[in-house]
């Protein structure tokens, strides 16, 4: 396989790794799911493109802007929705995510539906790796924390939560926000690896393809979500071969696993060194019985 | 126990999936190399699944069968070809996946398609970095082969005329020849297509003094346009632009005329197909479209007949402009006298070819076929008659 290749698909499953990676704290650590994300992205794409092309900012300071600008969206969205339960807010997101993609049509300022050209194109292999890097150690360290816990907390038992004194309403906005940040930095990313953005880009099924990979990856694990996210973007350009069934064969494979491994890939474990240490152990310390039970 | 099989079983999916990323594609793409070295490559992108399958369907067809076809009489400069077609599924970033695939891994040595501006602007980049061009199919944005400050992007060519001509034919001919002074528009505000054509159909209309007495916008997916259709009935224009795609162009004529509505219907490259006058015969009745060409134009007929043949499907519109590219690539490749992608670049610069949707004359500044003479059809006794090439000039 050629090198050039295979970087763009590193690159753009370093993309989606991080709005996955955002998705994954809110659905799979908090428990709240959502079907908007894709809009999140629009924001931090349409800001980050702002920012370098109207306010002449380099690339990284408009790519925090970008993911400021979705995280104050999603402050303003959690604060009308976050009080409605499970599936409603589901609901809530999809509605949300859609909205946004209609308002940017309608915005000529940013080009509409006709899409905004001529933005530099400066995401490289280098950037997203180094992005994706700070990304998931920021995560796991949130994960590890105090707050880390109070997340998982909501997510197994809400009342018990709030019972025990965890604001619950402060801890799902949160969520929500960071979430938010990194769907927007993935967007701010993507608007510059193509140079091209367009609010078509961002429609409901890139939303739904996010909760896809989180769901596949294993709720609740970030080594899923990062495993989710590299398989699920590398599958359909290797099924290029099959041509026009190459989305029903990538569609029977998520199935097939879903299927076999409900709980996802990782299903809610973590890979670390320590875990890798216990398998072994636990692994040849199998093999050691079986082969002592075999000589007695 | 079960604990441990499951671990396992995990350990299994993704020692295999590594195992696939890293063989699968290479055993393809390395044999064909070593037994046909004679064989030259050519790619195409656009969509084969998705909302614009059809259109992409048909393209894919046309371009293999052209070459195909080149290939029986011996092939260009004694070199055979072989078609490499991939999905974009109607995204960009699929796009760009995919010329990325095309130009590093399979080495074509131009690229064709794809019909979508949206994919053909982003996918430019990519050309740049790889020194391979690219002609679009019916990209008809402006910024596919221009950039932002007006400058060339130099890998990307065209074989359709854009967005503002088309716009001004439109209004061009609404205006002069059919002389209606008050015009209404409808269009789908999430389409980047529908979105162009009414900026540039209002702007030409007005310049020549005519007057747009309602813009009413829908959204792609939208099945009832009463609404809309109603205050423009109020408006009263004597003539309707609907610039979009045949299924919402026969929705809302047949609901334009339940209401009343008896202006006249006009439209862009959107509307021709079998479909619309299946679904809106009579409601279209008398109407206009700006097309590329005359379906009943003796120089197509051959192609028509042969793809119908071959395929058993009627040709759809970007059939015909995907016939115009192999053969601005054919001419090009000849002219280069070469298989190096940029001295094909090069030649396609300043190519000149008669294809069967007008002569095709690249202009070095903008890479469009410059002059382009658009046709005017109109539908009469539910059939598409040809009425006459008009160039807004």
């Amino acid at each position: 396989m050629d090198w050039f290749y295979v970087k763009g698909i590193l690159i753009l499953s370093g993309i989606n790794l991080m709005a996955v990676l955002g998705l994954s704290l809110l659905t799979g650590f908090t428990g709240l799911f959502s079907f908007g994300h894709a809009g999140f992205m629009a924001i931090g794409a349409y800001v980050t493109a702002m920012g370098t092309m109207k306010l002449g900012l380099p690339f990284i300071p408009a790519l925090l802007l970008g993911a400021a600008g979705a995280a104050v969206v999603s402050f303003f969205i959690g604060r009308l929705t976050l009080n409605l339960k499970g599936d409603y807010f589901c609901i809530a997101t999809l509605g949300f995510g859609e909205a946004i993609r209609l308002i940017l049509d309608n915005v000529q300022y940013f080009g509409g539906a006709r899409g905004w050209p001529g933005l530099p194109v400066v995401t490289n292999l280098t950037t997203v790796v180094i992005v994706d890097v700070i990304g998931v150690v920021i995560l796991a360290n949130i994960i590890r924390s105090r707050h880390g816990r109070n997340f998982k907390a909501i997510r197994e038992e809400e009342m018990a939560s709030q019972t025990i004194g965890i604001n619950v309403f402060r801890y799902k906005m949160a969520a929500l926000m960071i979430s938010a940040a990194y769907a927007g930095v993935a967007g701010g990313m993507l608007a510059h690896l193509l140079g091209f953005i367009q609010p078509k880009m961002f429609q409901f099924i890139k939303s739904t393809e996010l909760t896809i990979t989180v769901i596949f990856g294993g709720l609740g694990s970030i080594s899923g979500s990062v495993i989710g996210a590299l398989v699920l973007t590398s599958l359909p350009e290797l099924l290029r071969t099959f041509a026009s069934w190459r989305l029903v064969v990538y569609g029977a494979a998520v199935v097939f696993i879903m299927i076999s491994r409900p709980q996802g890939l990782m299903g809610g474990t973590e890979i670390t060194f320590t875990n890798i240490k216990k398998l072994f152990s636990r692994f040849f310390r199998a093999s050691g019985e079986k082969a002592g039970g075999g000589g007695r | 126990m079960k604990k441990r099989v499951a671990l396992l079983i995990g350990c299994v999916i993704l020692t295999l999936s590594l195992a696939l990323t890293g063989c699968t594609p290479a055993a393809p793409t390395d044999t064909p190399a070593e037994e046909k070295p004679e064989v030259v490559k050519v790619g195409w992108i656009g969509s084969l699944t998705g909302d614009q399958a059809v259109w992409g369907t048909c393209e894919l067809n046309t371009v293999k069968m052209r070459f195909e076809e080149i290939n029986e009489k011996g092939g260009l400069l004694g070199k055979q070809f072989e078609v490499i077609g991939y999905d974009t599924r109607g995204d960009a970033t699929e796009a760009v996946n995919a010329v990325r695939r095309l130009t590093a891994q399979d080495k074509v040595i131009a690229v064709l398609g794809p019909n979508a501006s949206g994919q053909a602007i982003s996918i430019s980049s990519v050309l740049e970095e790889m020194n391979v061009a690219d002609i679009a199919t019916v990209a008809t944005n402006p910024k596919v082969t221009i950039h932002d400050d007006g400058g060339v992007k130099p890998f990307n060519f065209r074989v359709c005329f854009i967005d503002p001509y088309q716009g001004a034919v439109a209004a061009g001919y609404a205006y002069d020849i059919l002389g209606f002074r008050k015009a209404a528009v409808l269009y789908d505000v999430a389409d980047d297509y529908s979105q162009g054509l009414t900026e540039f159909f209002e702007k030409y209309f007005i310049e020549r003094g005519g007057e747009v007495v309602a813009r009413e916008a829908f959204k792609f997916g939208d099945v009832d346009f009463r609404p809309q259709l109603s205050k423009i009935k109020e408006a009263g224009p004597e003539i309707i632009f609907m610039p979009y795609y045949y299924k919402e162009v026969a929705l809302s004529a047949n609901q334009a005329r339940e209401l009343g509505i008896d202006a006249v219907l006009m439209g862009g490259d959107g509307w021709p197909s079998e479909v619309l006058l299946e679904m809106a015969k009579d409601a279209i009745e008398g109407c206009y479209f700006v097309n590329h060409l005359d379906f009943d134009d003796p120089d197509v007929q051959d192609f028509k007949n042969a793809y119908t043949a071959k395929y058993n499907l009627p040709v759809e519109l970007n059939g015909y402009l995907a016939y115009d590219a192999v053969e601005l690539l054919a001419h090009a490749i000849e002219k280069a006298n070469s298989f190096d992608p940029v001295a094909i670049r090069d030649a396609l610069e300043t190519a000149q070819v008669l294809g069967i949707t007008g002569k095709i004359n690249i202009s070095k500044d903008t890479h469009n076929p410059e002059g382009k003479d658009a046709a005017i059809i109109k539908i009469e006794d539910g059939a598409y008659v040809f009425q006459q090439k008009y160039s807004a000039n």
